[in-house]
């Protein structure tokens, strides 16, 4: 016969559960992700315009970036967790453990909330891309014209340090 | 066996490497290499006692009953955890059989180590059965499935191989360990007993089940087959639905 107890609770029991769950949904997240950058794209494609238009459409733009902000915010949870499980096997003394455990969540606090920001308040820049694409067909032209590189790539290559 | 029997067809020379540590002497602990013509049908026991009978009657070792029911021999051989008594050397690959005191727990001497935090653990989790209700006349019955849920967990000897072989453990000796739980495990899911909350509050403990990192380092090593990682991952279970039944 099962018994009925009250469920036991707790900071760890949560943690731990919060891994099984994380670590499932950033299977498909991460795998997902992959396959659409490296298998229906390729890094050749990849760039300032596709992700912008990706967050920018009028109706997918957020599911997108409901993705990717999933995608980031429980990796680094997910990350940061199993790190301190790992270390808590090797620093046992209570005052190393908080030194560890402080520098793991300030890290993590950091990447999330940069990540986060990156992507709740972004907006696309046409400007920026329209640019790109008039630099891009005088580099064309200039190509077959069999002259030395486009003038108009210039500016663009300057401006590096 | 292992000396008596040297000039059997299939006998075969072993360079035993075995970590000595002498506690009257102090240092670190060292290796030391003895030959042995071991039998194709002799345990690593066997081997041992030769050793100590015939060579260096200073090994320090422990075994009880020497045939896998005591628990007293769990070592550390070629590099896994095992009792002695249950290991023919045959099975192994190479003629070099290294064994060393199984790691996480002092070394008292040689083979022999100071089991109290093992059993420290174990005392810990209420391994006894607690029911207060009055006794009835006859025993306190159960049903066949209701025994059958806590049957594996029943086996465990108490021989520290799965704990001793825990990485979790190995880093921090305040982990309960997996024999701990095991042995918790087999009072929280049987019928007759109505101390599951308590336990399951104490393995809820930071030290406790969430220290398993599912490594199954327990499991290849229990000499009795239990599924250790299983069984902690069933109490984690009734931890996170707050029940003993798996369906729920």
């Amino acid at each position: 016969m099962a018994r009925h107890l009250k469920p036991a609770g707790g900071f760890e029991l949560f943690a731990w559960f919060f891994m099984r769950i994380s670590g499932l949904v950033l299977v498909f997240l991460a795998l997902g992700h992959l396959f659409i950058t490296h298998i229906l794209n390729n890094v050749e494609n990849i760039n300032y315009e596709f992700v912008a238009d990706r967050w920018a459409a009028p109706r997918t733009g957020f599911i997108w970036r409901l993705w990717d902000l999933a995608m980031i915010n429980l990796a680094v949870l997910h990350g940061g967790n199993g790190l301190r499980q790992i270390l808590d096997e090797y620093v046992i003394r209570r005052s190393r453990r908080v030194l560890t455990h402080t520098l793991i969540w300030s890290g993590a606090a950091i990447l999330m909330v940069l990540g986060t920001y990156a992507i709740v308040m972004f907006e696309k820049d046409q400007a920026y891309i329209n640019q790109k694409h008039a630099l891009e067909k005088g580099q064309v032209v200039s190509a077959g014209r069999g002259q030395e590189p486009s003038q108009a790539l210039q500016p663009l290559a300057a401006t590096r340090p | 066996m292992a000396d008596t029997m040297a000039a059997d067809a299939g006998t075969r020379r072993l360079t035993v490497r075995i970590k000595r540590y002498d506690p009257e002497q102090g240092g670190e602990p060292r290796w030391q290499e003895f030959q042995v013509d071991a039998h194709p049908m002799d345990r690593v026991l066997d081997v041992l006692l030769s050793i100590k009978w015939n060579q260096d009657e200073a090994l320090g070792l422990r075994r009880s009953c020497a045939h896998g029911v005591c628990g007293s021999d769990a070592m550390r051989i070629n590099g896994k955890n095992g009792l002695a008594c249950k290991l023919l050397v045959n099975t192994l690959q190479g003629d070099v059989l290294t064994v060393e005191p199984i790691l996480g727990l002092p070394v008292i001497k040689d083979l022999i180590v100071d089991m109290k935090p093992f059993f420290d653990h174990y005392k810990s989790v209420m391994p006894y059965l607690v029911n207060d209700d009055p006794p009835p006349t006859t025993e306190r019955l159960q049903s066949p499935e209701e025994r059958a849920r806590f049957d594996e967990t029943t086996k465990c000897i108490l021989c520290a191989c799965c704990t001793t072989a825990c990485p979790p453990f190995w880093g921090n000796e305040k982990y309960v360990g997996p024999a701990a739980i095991v042995n918790a495990h087999r009072f929280i899911f049987d019928s007759r007993d109505q101390a599951a909350a308590e336990r399951l509050e104490i393995l809820n403990d930071g030290e406790g089940v969430w220290r398993c990192r599912t490594v199954f380092n327990c499991t290849s090593a229990c000499p009795r087959d239990i599924h250790v990682t299983k069984a902690i991952q069933e109490v984690k279970h009734a931890m996170l639905t707050g029940s003993t039944s798996l369906n729920d």
